[in-house]
């Protein structure tokens, strides 16, 4: 723990309804594994309506990457398999019994294991799902060595969870988790923690890894702008990233043998009552969740931040890698003249509005777009909020022109969508960017292969 | 604003896909958004969105240009008036040169959407907020004589040729109002040089020479400095005040709507050729030219305008950080280069800054050719 790296570009967004720091434990019945959730994944199911399943029972593995399969989170019935347009496998919902039966992959100490024994036990459990790489954010492929695996100790999205809580109690899993990994990497394991927030010993007496410390504004928590910092992606090389709960899932693989993915989630937002955590396995139903927690009136469920997530429905299932649900009202309203007109609900990056001097005030942000989609005009902002040596928009504009050479030249290896967030929040043109970068990934990991 | 709305709501199903009136679709669209930021919401990517616009932005240099516009309508009067030696009182000045002023400003506002209306429909677009300020640019860098029709010929020419063939606001290679003011000056010249366009309804005695056109023909300015700093000479409409074009200026960094970088440099640059022009005056006395005070340069003609408003254009500028250095100091060279060695052409910076315009791809090209170096190294490093 060195030096501190300083993020000095970024923005924070402060909005209300942050985690009470107490974690609540609901009745959870209903869950569900959501093929959506992972980049690239073309699913061909093991299990149909009506089997029974338990906990760690492979349901539905990757066409192309046939090692790489997704477990059930508990033991019980799948009761429905989902699909949409041209058949696409939306869901594969299970719910679950009282017994809590696990598949038993044997307790095993992984620092006497070899890399073999350990991506063995990862890929039959489902775990391996948890690794993820850079390069275009995918489920990291077992074959590789990549040349470190990177963990975001921190999360700078708004309204987000305190990790070290979330952790609380946890350090023997984490260790082992951490063990485990360092297995599978000649190079080294970054645990990134932030200079300030990070107080846990978890974190900072965590042994077989090389501790960073970073500070500043959002996004210094996303994995990919630490990455660009300490040991950038370059064509060909490949990083790890994963989660610490998601570490925590696989150490207690290690320590009891079972695909246990309980974690704590954060339920944030303007519009929860009560904001505070709760003990969920990946793939819980939300509607237990949010029950008697949400105000009235029209309101949007998203699994995950506010900038990245995605929008569920209100008896829908929490996304595989989310660490929290944030709740905010809708926008649908019209507002007379309100590009004009000084609106003290509304926040900007920009002094062209106001909410520069109120820079710690907590707002009660709604999904109104605040205007309609135009072409880029305004220059100098994104990099602003983009702390890489990257031009954004000469990227976006490469990406829209599908020039592969220029976006590889540009940087396409070392971004994910989540980097662009809030390039994507201050555009003025109302651009999709996040949409922009995951074509651009899609495409030239379609052009690589 | 309800009477507001049941009006749009009662238009709206006409113009609507199937409505009689569809070929109006953009139009309508234009003034609802104009009235009301619609009701929708994000559908991808983050669900919160920053609350600032297009429209706003662009707002904001609308309101720069107040200043310089209601100084223009004053002096358009106070020259006019002087010319047949009477003053007037400043309501008088300033009405004189809104009823002037007015016609052009509707002028260029009428064609210039229009056409950007017909593009949006065409294209299926929303109307981009960019003519907003090209809009109200063009009226304030014309001489106020200029007659309507030149003016409405100019401002489709510099719209259709100079942005909406490129794919409409954001992707143009040329500030769209420079533009405008270029096709006058190629096309008429004699409406837009020489010392009588300058004043409305000037007496013939009087002499209304702009100050660069009395340097050109080897006079001195015939203006002390405190004039160039108010602007009570004969120029362009709204070119002549560098103290309302500073508050314009004020506003734009202030709001960082316009590139600091750009705007510093193009100052510098100015400076520079000027400085660089009175260190040749002792070889070269026959012009007197070269030894008129480098900071003066910046003071009088468009320089000022120019450097507030039209190189900062973030379409036409550079894009990077870097390469805005470059660019605007290029361009505030060049406008005093081509100000003071070329007799024909008395100002410089319109024609400094379409130049530079052009050159503002090649100079972000080099600019994102270092970055792509810098990471290319980066691997060699590691091997």
């Amino acid at each position: 723990m060195s030096n501190t790296i300083r993020i000095k570009r970024g923005l924070d967004i402060h909005l209300q309804g942050i985690a009470e720091k107490v974690v609540k434990v609901v009745e959870l019945r209903q869950y569900a594994i959501k093929p959506e959730d992972f980049n690239g994944v073309f699913p061909k199911m093991l299990v149909s309506v009506g089997d029974k399943v338990k906990a760690g029972s492979s349901i539905f593995f990757d066409k192309y990457r046939e090692n790489i399969k997704f477990s059930a989170p508990v033991s019980g019935t799948v009761t429905e398999i989902v699909r949409g347009e041209k058949r696409k496998l939306l869901e594969v919902r299970i719910e679950s019994d009282e017994h809590d039966e696990y598949l038993d992959f044997g307790a095993a100490e992984p620092l006497n294991l070899s890399k073999e024994e350990i991506t063995h036990k990862l890929l039959e459990s489902g775990a391996w799902s948890l690794i993820k790489q850079r390069p275009y954010n995918i489920i990291a492929n077992p074959e590789d060595n990549p040349k470190a695996i990177f963990i975001s100790a921190f999360d700078s999205s708004p309204l987000a969870g305190d990790m070290d809580f979330m952790l609380e109690g946890k350090s023997q899993e984490f260790q082992k988790g951490l063990d485990a990994l360092s297995k599978l990497t000649t190079g080294k394991i970054n645990l990134n923690i932030n200079e300030k927030k990070t107080n846990s010993q978890i974190f900072t007496l965590a042994k077989n890894v090389e501790i960073n410390s970073f500070s500043g504004p959002h996004p210094a928590g996303n994995v990919g702008i630490q990455i660009h910092h300490i040991c950038p992606i370059n064509k060909g090389e490949i990083v790890w990233t994963i989660d610490p709960q998601a570490v925590v899932i696989i150490g207690r693989l290690f320590l009891e043998g079972r695909f246990n993915t309980e974690k704590i989630i954060a339920l944030v937002g303007s519009e929860v009552i009560k904001p505070q955590y709760y003990k969920v396995k990946i793939g819980a139903s939300i509607k237990n969740i949010i029950k008697d927690n949400v105000r009235e009136g029209d309101v949007r469920f998203i699994s995950g931040n506010v900038l990245t997530g995605r929008k569920i429905d209100k008896a829908s299932y929490l996304s595989y890698y989310d660490n929290m649900i944030s709740i905010i009202p809708e926008g649908h309203y019209q507002s007379f003249f309100g590009w004009l007109v000084p609106n003290p609900k509304k926040h900007s990056f920009y002094r062209t509005a106001f909410s520069w001097l109120t820079p710690n005030k907590s707002y009660r942000l709604d999904t109104n777009i605040n205007g309609g989609e135009r072409s880029f005009v305004v220059t100098g902002y994104l990099e602003k909020v983009l702390p890489m040596d990257i031009y954004p928009v000469h990227l976006l504009k490469a990406i829209m022109i599908e020039d592969i050479d220029k976006m590889e030249n540009l940087g396409i290896y070392e971004v994910d969508e989540e980097d662009f967030a809030l390039c994507e929040y201050i555009s003025t043109s109302k651009i999709n960017m996040q949409a922009i970068i995951r074509d651009g990934l899609d495409l030239i990991r379609k052009e690589m292969s | 604003m309800k009477p507001i709305r049941n009006i749009l709501d009662a238009i709206k199903p006409h113009v609507q896909k199937d409505g009689k009136f569809h070929a109006f679709h953009s139009f309508y669209d234009a003034i609802e958004t104009l009235f009301f930021v619609q009701d929708r919401v994000t559908s991808k990517g983050s669900h919160i969105r920053d609350g600032v616009d297009m429209k706003r932005t662009m707002f904001v240099v609308v309101i720069a240009l107040m200043p310089a516009l209601f100084f223009g309508m004053w002096n358009a009067g106070n020259m006019h008036f002087k010319s047949m030696g009477m003053e007037k009182e400043l309501m008088e000045n300033f009405w004189y040169g809104f009823l002037k002023i007015l016609p052009i400003i509707i002028v260029s506002y009428a064609v210039g959407l229009g056409i950007e209306i017909a593009f949006a429909q065409k294209r299926g677009h929303e109307v981009n907020e960019g003519f907003f300020v090209s809009g109200m640019l063009i009226p304030l860098i014309v001489p106020v004589t200029t007659p309507l029709w030149m003016v409405a010929i100019a401002v489709a020419f510099a719209v259709i040729f100079g942005k909406e063939v490129f794919g409409g606001t954001g992707m143009n290679i040329m500030n769209p109002a420079l533009l405008t003011r270029a096709f006058l000056f190629f096309a008429y010249p004699t409406f837009m040089s020489g010392d009588k366009v300058w004043i409305a309804e000037k007496a013939d005695a009087f002499s209304g020479a702009t100050p660069l056109a009395e340097l050109t023909a080897g006079h001195p300015t015939g203006i002390s400095v405190a004039e160039m700093f108010i602007g009570n000479y004969s120029g362009s409409f709204g070119e002549t005040s560098t103290i309302a074009i500073l508050i314009g200026a004020f506003i734009l960094l202030y709001t960082g709507v316009a590139s600091w970088k750009v705007m510093v440099s193009f100052f510098v640059g100015g400076l520079s050729m000027g400085l660089l022009l009175n260190g040749l005056s002792a070889s070269f006395p026959a012009n007197a030219y070269l030894a008129l005070p480098a900071w003066q340069h910046l003071l009088i003609g468009g320089f000022a305008f120019g450097g507030v408003f039209m190189i900062t254009d973030p379409v036409t500028a550079s894009q990077t950080g870097t390469g805005k250095w470059i660019y605007g100091f290029l361009g505030g060279f060049i406008a005093i280069m081509v100000r003071v060695l070329n007799p024909a052409y008395p100002e410089g910076v319109m024609l400094a800054i379409l130049l530079v315009n052009i050159f503002a791809p090649l100079i972000d090209y080099y600019v994102v050719e270092s970055n792509i170096k810098r990471r290319l190294k980066r691997v060699k490093a590691l091997s």
